[in-house]
């Protein structure tokens, strides 16, 4: 009798068509997009989505054409912090235009598709019982509709600002062609860097270069001398050593950027001069020249 | 998956499928090339909502593939898209009255059942109204 492996097909159906058709579509997309880049954390409130947000418009600010992909599919925030929130998704020949935010920078958001209404993300699911059997398959399948169907045109930086947790990043790196580098964001505090380990390592494993690790809220400046000051109980050089990553920045602790975030205007754009909006220029000047190395290298 | 006439020890082809887009389950139905026996898979709630939730079609695809087609048939909350040429259109209508002219398309086609708002929407919503 024969086995699975003696059939050649599956009958008609061609899913492995169907994939492989799906995969050339997302190739032929993504082949215009210089720069894929995963902005992740080991874990959640370390400020990934504001310094993804601030990234991407230093980046912009360097004269860099950028695209800005959140793929929280459940705690979408991209949108407001760009200030693209209400913007509509509209469908054209080549697919879905994007939203476009402050100096052009292209945003493809969830929060873009769900009724403002400020329910949760609900799938129409007529098996609802034990969700947790489809919820990751249909999650993975918006993702890669969102990287195939929008029309990016040519980016220098597409950035990726995954949700939480380290297992983020294997999933996003099994639906691209390829992803050409990863930031980790966290802050200095014992167990975030226990956590953003676990990141790092996913890196490593994956082969992905990985280009530094931000420390955001690495200290808040004293409103009396100006001088910074630690916000957590700092782990110091030892700790950071540890990660086996290097530091690509130290953004301060400053309550303007939280307040930008709401207002869906870049902390970087209007406040480019104080501290923490160099902080953010100097990763984007690193970033840019690591991308510039890259070619050259090519 | 695929399926064997064990008399035959032959693969079997698809047939059809019977599967409603909003139903809790799907049936395909496969035959023999050989001696024509018929079998049908009939698939549980989960195992359909599964195969939904990865963008294949058992039986394969009867259509192009739409943009964000997933994610418009299967996020219950979501917001209907627009095509260019009818955002176009909406924008030419002063602006004072561009959200009620909005809510009134959408309505619409949700009603319809249309999955996008397209200019032969307007039309329609146009000639229902007299004008």
């Amino acid at each position: 009798m024969k086995t699975y492996r003696d059939i050649v097909g599956d009958g008609g159906s061609d899913i492995a068509g169907q994939v492989a058709r799906r995969q050339a579509r997302m190739r032929a997309r993504m082949a215009a997009v210089a720069s894929t880049l995963a902005v992740m954390s080991g874990k959640g409130g370390v400020g990934k989505s504001a310094v993804t947000a601030n990234l991407a418009a230093a980046l912009a600010m360097r004269g860099h054409r950028i695209g800005v992909l959140d793929a929280d599919i459940n705690g979408p925030c991209m949108a407001r912090m760009l200030g693209v929130e209400g913007q509509a998704l509209t469908l054209g020949a080549g697919g879905v235009t994007p939203a476009v935010g402050p100096l052009g920078m292209k945003v493809v958001s969830m929060d873009l598709l769900l009724a403002p209404d400020a329910a949760p993300v609900e799938w129409d699911a007529p098996a609802p019982p034990q969700p947790h059997v489809w919820r990751g398959a249909i999650e993975a399948a918006a993702l890669q509709e969102f990287f195939t169907d929008t029309v990016w045109g040519t980016l220098d930086f597409l950035l990726v600002d995954l949700p939480p947790g380290p297992e983020r990043f294997p999933g996003l790196h099994s639906l691209l062609p390829r992803c050409d580098g990863a930031i980790v964001v966290t802050i200095p505090s014992g167990m975030a860097l226990l956590t953003v380990k676990r990141s790092i390592a996913s890196a490593h494993s994956l082969k992905v270069k990985l280009l530094g690790v931000v420390e955001n809220m690495s200290s808040y400046l004293c409103p009396r001398c100006g001088a910074p000051q630690p916000l957590f109980r700092d782990e110091g050089d030892a700790g950071r050593q540890a990660l086996g990553a290097s530091i690509l920045g130290r953004i301060p602790f400053d309550p303007r950027i939280a307040r930008c975030c709401d207002q869906g205007v870049p902390f970087v754009l209007a406040h480019r001069q104080t501290q923490a909006g160099r902080a953010f220029m100097d990763i984007a000047a690193q970033v840019s020249g690591l991308r510039i190395a890259q070619e050259e290298g090519r | 998956m695929k399926f064997l006439c064990v008399a035959c020890d032959e693969a079997m082809k698809f047939v059809e499928v019977a599967d409603t887009a909003h139903g809790d389950t799907f049936s395909a139905v496969f035959g023999c090339p050989r001696c024509g026996r018929r079998i049908a898979l009939l698939a549980n709630p989960w195992e359909t909502q599964l195969v939904r939730s990865l963008g294949v079609a058992v039986g394969g695809r009867t259509t192009p593939h739409a943009p964000f087609e997933l994610v418009r048939e299967r996020l219950a909350n979501s917001r209907l898209m627009w095509t260019e040429e009818a955002e176009q259109r909406l924008a030419r209508i002063p602006e004072f009255v561009r959200p009620m002219v909005r809510d009134g398309v959408e309505r619409h086609a949700r009603e319809r059942g249309y999955r996008e708002v397209t200019s032969e929407v307007m039309d329609e919503v146009r000639s229902s109204m007299g004008m």
